[in-house]
């Protein structure tokens, strides 16, 4: 916004060239606030330094404050005193399992959804046109915005053991198959809802969308003349694919795999619903905070994740995964 | 490799496969609203009734839901409009001391996990002894409405010329002359379409809103309820499917309002 001239209040010329302050309080004051862009930036950026900077900021803080207290054995009540003792709880065996779980899970499902995004990512990044662009966008676009909890129930249909799935197995004579994989010890259960094979699959397709869509990004700023010009020199479609397309397309993987890594890491609903009883560490801070009512251990569960993502985030700075978002 | 190649069977195979992958089970919550079994997720149906429709729509506790859900959307939406119009036009269109931080601060409450946000928005409620009100929800909402409208509205103002405003100025026109006859017209598709993406995701919300809302009961936590400890299988198929069709509408019309740009709205979530 340019500053404008003085005002013409003391100009004798009958026709000023900048027109004369307008009268009343507020018009003036809005004025003069317009023609003073700092002040004009700093009233924008107030109302939004409050609300995030001093609400949420100010509680984030206040919450990892509380992971340095500790609770009392005996009375259950909060000491206020610095402690480490309740990071120390978290490397219990019982606590320690929750957090080994959790990132394996969200390792597992991050390379399951880079490996089924890729194909749809390709194929609406490079081959679709007109009417099937349209038909690849929405078909991303619907499951990502439809309700999380609709899509959690409509796989909990799924996979219930009276459900569309055993049915499909049991027309298709497969029926041995299912229960192959369902014997297997840890990832198997009594059904596919209530085994860590379920939990799996359901995070896996409840946040494929995120990674699907940065792939796409970055493969469509892929240049077509690029794979030409390797082509050209005598590059096999294959080579082509592994020494120009995918090197290309790798930052959007990692970029993809910030969402899937931290949206399971931090989830509690769908573990909650759809598989075994074990804890991942969402639910872990949901019933530490609730019934259990030891906060200062919550908050220390919660700044796992942020330290686990606080590193992710770095590596995938280092490797110009940024670029792709 | 030509755009208008045709695919390899393998790739065409794999990327349709995904396509069905992420349609179909939303496919099927149609199916299941129109099922006449009752205790049991069973497939195929045993047969098709409409029953269940009269009998949701006559449930008070779905409504009561409803209406608070659409109540802390509209809320909370429009104080994501105001403030993320307002920061969006400050970090476009000028430097300034802590743009970054501000930047950063932004996309911050949907980078963290929901859980995070949640966990510490509910023991600074209890630190000051705040009681949940519908307030608490909407604090809590608003925090990542916020990012929503911002990246809508930032990608319309790096695209609108700054050179109008000051046009407008220049031509005698006063500040909200100016924001409703030139700036407004500019971005109003963009703050629409933020609008509804932030009213949807509202809608939606459940991980902060159990930690904020205490013994309210909004659509989604209705929702969750059903299912932790399912007591009325036929409306909760109801209810979804509605939930489902209500969702989609928005989505629609973000995607036409925001087709012509190069920036798609919701892209990042």
């Amino acid at each position: 916004m340019t500053q404008a001239a003085p005002l013409s209040a003391t100009a004798r010329d009958p026709a000023p060239a900048i027109f004369a302050p307008r009268g009343g309080l507020l018009p003036r004051l809005v004025d003069w606030i317009l023609r003073h862009p700092r002040v004009f930036v700093f009233l924008m950026v107030l109302p939004i330094t409050l609300w995030l900077g001093l609400v949420y900021v100010g509680s984030l803080i206040a919450l990892l404050i509380q992971s340095f207290f500790s609770i009392d054995e005996f009375s259950g009540l909060v000491v206020r005193e610095f402690t480490l003792k309740t990071y120390g709880e978290l490397l219990r065996p019982y606590n320690f399992d929750i957090i080994l779980r959790t990132v394996l899970m969200a390792a597992s499902v991050t390379v399951a959804s880079a490996i089924l995004a890729f194909p749809i990512a390709y194929f609406a990044a490079r081959y679709a046109r007109g009417r099937w662009k349209a038909v690849f966008y929405l078909g991303i676009m619907l499951p990502l915005w439809s309700s999380y909890l609709v899509k959690v129930y409509a796989w909990k249909l799924v996979l219930a053991k009276e459900g569309i799935l055993t049915w499909l197995f049991a027309k298709l004579h497969l029926t041995w198959l299912l229960e192959a994989v369902l014997a297997v010890p840890v990832i198997g259960g009594n059904s596919l809802s209530v085994s860590y094979l379920g939990t799996f699959i359901v995070f896996t397709y409840i946040w494929l969308p995120y990674m699907i869509l940065p792939v796409q990004a970055s493969l469509e700023r892929v240049p077509a003349t690029l794979t030409e010009a390797a082509a050209d020199l005598g590059a096999t479609p294959r080579q082509n694919f592994r020494l120009v397309i995918l090197p290309l397309a790798l930052p959007g993987v990692v970029a993809g795999s910030i969402f899937t890594f931290s949206l399971t890491l931090g989830d509690y609903i769908i573990p909650q619903i759809i598989g075994s009883s074990r804890l991942f560490i969402g639910q872990a801070v949901y019933t530490q905070q609730g019934t259990a009512g030891n906060i200062p251990l919550a908050a220390a569960f919660t700044v796992v994740p942020i330290v686990i993502m606080g590193i992710y985030l770095w590596a995938a700075r280092r490797m110009g995964a940024f670029d792709a978002l | 490799m030509h755009s208008d190649a045709c695919a390899p069977l393998a790739l065409r195979l794999a990327a349709f496969g995904g396509l069905i992958f992420l349609l179909a089970p939303i496919a099927l919550i149609f199916v299941y609203a129109f099922t006449t079994e009752e205790t049991s997720y069973q497939w195929p149906p045993p047969g098709l009734t409409t029953k269940w429709l009269a009998v949701t729509v006559g449930r008070p506790d779905v409504w009561q839901a409803l209406g608070l859900s659409l109540k802390v959307a509209a809320i909370s939406t429009t104080i994501a409009l105001v403030l993320g119009t307002l920061t969006a036009a400050a970090v476009s269109r000028s430097r300034f001391f802590g743009r970054e931080t501000i930047s950063l601060l932004v996309i911050l409450p949907i980078a963290l996990p929901g859980i995070i946000t949640g966990i510490s928005l509910r023991s600074a409620f209890s630190l000051l002894e705040i009681p949940f009100s519908t307030w608490t929800i909407v604090l809590g909402h608003a925090t990542f409405c916020i990012v929503i409208v911002y990246n809508n509205a930032v990608a319309r103002f790096r695209r609108t010329s700054g050179a109008l405003i000051d046009a407008a100025m220049d031509l005698g026109a006063d500040g909200l002359q100016t924001f409703t006859l030139v700036i407004l017209p500019n971005i109003g598709t963009a703050l629409l379409a933020g609008g509804m993406l932030a009213f949807a995701l509202s809608f939606d919300e459940v991980i902060v809103t159990t930690f904020t809302a205490g013994q309210q009961t909004t659509l989604p936590i209705w929702m969750l309820e059903e299912l932790v400890r399912p007591r009325q299988r036929p409306v909760t198929n109801v209810v979804a499917m509605a939930v489902v069709l209500v969702t989609f509408l928005p989505i629609l019309a973000a995607y036409y309002l925001t087709r012509d740009g190069e920036h798609t709205a919701g892209a990042e979530k």
